[in-house]
């Protein structure tokens, strides 16, 4: 698969959030006001495509050379939530602007499930190191346009007048729906 | 506190059902639910991970410090749910394909960490085995329904039989994935309109 190729599937075709149904939660839960969305869209490129480049390093360099492939789920895990941490940490210390805008959402992608997925994908799916790299970031920004276009639509209809029953998260899947059936469109073009 | 156990159990049926009362751990909900059997089956091994992981994190809740206590729950989590994954393979392979990458991710759902955090470690021994139980039962019984509906309008079947007869033409849309969002979506509000009384 061509790099090209690639950004075009991660991106629109297979949706880490509407396609794949990775990372609902955050999906959900950060998407009432933009300023979070953008916030959470930004943590998310930056600590994906490192997670996905050292996992992608320590699976084929530590634990496929030594047999421990089924150790997978708890060395991701491991390596994710440290990465975050250590993320957190390094932020706050050399650049603190960045780091009041992404502060309180670093925490929250340690069980964002699209991070952790996308490097279970990248791995099931044997790409290169460059490939997974181009993935990671392709997953991350499908991520982060996703949320950001959901935000922006979730923000007008605060403003509608919605049924109780169906009012905050249940309006919002049905929402999430119909934009996920918008990037249906995109089927078929890889 | 003074809850007896069946209490407890009976609490994650209803009154705490997750992922309706408690919206969390949607992906899988979303994810896997296009047939009931898939439903069922990533129902029980969320229920074998969040089970374990809550009686471990009880039994050794005044050991970890609670510094490190979250690190500490994902490895213990972690641990049981590479346990499934092994099983699965062993014995329900067909099963375990299907389910796929939402298998390994049981580690981040927030189902299994927020009982962790919010309740086994705070509780003794019994409570925390009601707990698990009733919102891992629960959690099973949501997708199973989601499941079941999903795959009467989807494909026409219920759990791998027919049941609208040969000229019945299905709504590919539910089996899809903006049908996971919207019945997800219809759903919560029927639950609301009951709940809200």
């Amino acid at each position: 698969m061509g790099y090209f190729e690639i950004i075009i599937s991660t991106i629109f075709v297979n949706n880490i959030l509407l396609a794949q149904f990775l990372g609902n939660c955050p999906f959900l839960g950060t998407s009432k006001k933009m300023e979070t969305a953008v916030g959470m869209s930004f943590a998310v490129v930056f600590v994906l495509v490192l997670a996905g480049v050292i996992t992608w390093m320590i699976y084929y360099f530590i634990l496929a050379p030594a047999g421990l492939v089924y150790l997978r789920t708890i060395a991701f895990i491991l390596v994710i939530a440290s990465l975050v941490q250590f993320v957190e940490m390094f932020l706050k210390k050399s650049i603190p602007a960045l780091y009041a805008g992404l502060g309180i959402f670093l925490p929250l992608i340690t069980t964002n499930c699209a991070v952790m997925g996308a490097c279970v994908l990248n791995v099931d799916q044997e790409l290169n190191f460059m490939q997974s790299l181009v993935a990671s970031f392709g997953y991350a920004v499908g991520f982060g346009v996703a949320l950001i276009l959901f935000a922006g639509i979730r923000e007008r209809i605060m403003l509608a007048r919605v049924p109780k029953p169906l009012q905050d998260t249940s309006i919002g899947l049905v929402t999430a729906g119909i934009i996920s059936l918008s990037f249906y469109a995109f089927k078929g073009m890889v | 506190m003074a809850k007896s156990f069946t209490q407890e159990f009976v609490k994650g049926l209803w009154e705490e059902i997750p992922p309706f009362r408690l919206v969390l751990g949607l992906c899988p909900v979303l994810g896997v639910t296009t047939t009931m059997e898939n439903g069922i089956g990533m129902g029980l091994a969320t229920t074998f991970v969040l089970l374990c992981s809550n009686v471990l994190v009880s039994l050794l809740r005044n050991i970890i410090p609670s510094k490190v206590r979250i690190a500490c729950f994902i490895i213990i989590i972690a641990t049981f749910v590479i346990v499934v994954e092994l099983l699965m393979q062993a014995y329900t392979y067909p099963l375990f394909l299907k389910l796929g990458v939402f298998i390994p991710l049981i580690v981040v759902n927030c189902v299994v960490l927020g009982r962790a955090e919010a309740f086994a470690s705070k509780n003794s021994l019994l409570p925390s085995i009601a707990d698990g139980l009733g919102i891992g039962i629960g959690f099973t019984l949501s997708l199973a329904a989601l499941g079941a509906l999903r795959e009467i309008l989807g494909t026409g079947t219920f759990y791998g039989a027919m049941v609208f007869g040969p000229f019945f033409k299905p709504f590919t849309f539910m089996v899809q994935a903006p049908g996971a969002f919207v019945c997800l979506g219809l759903m919560l509000c029927v639950m609301n309109l009951f709940g809200s009384k």
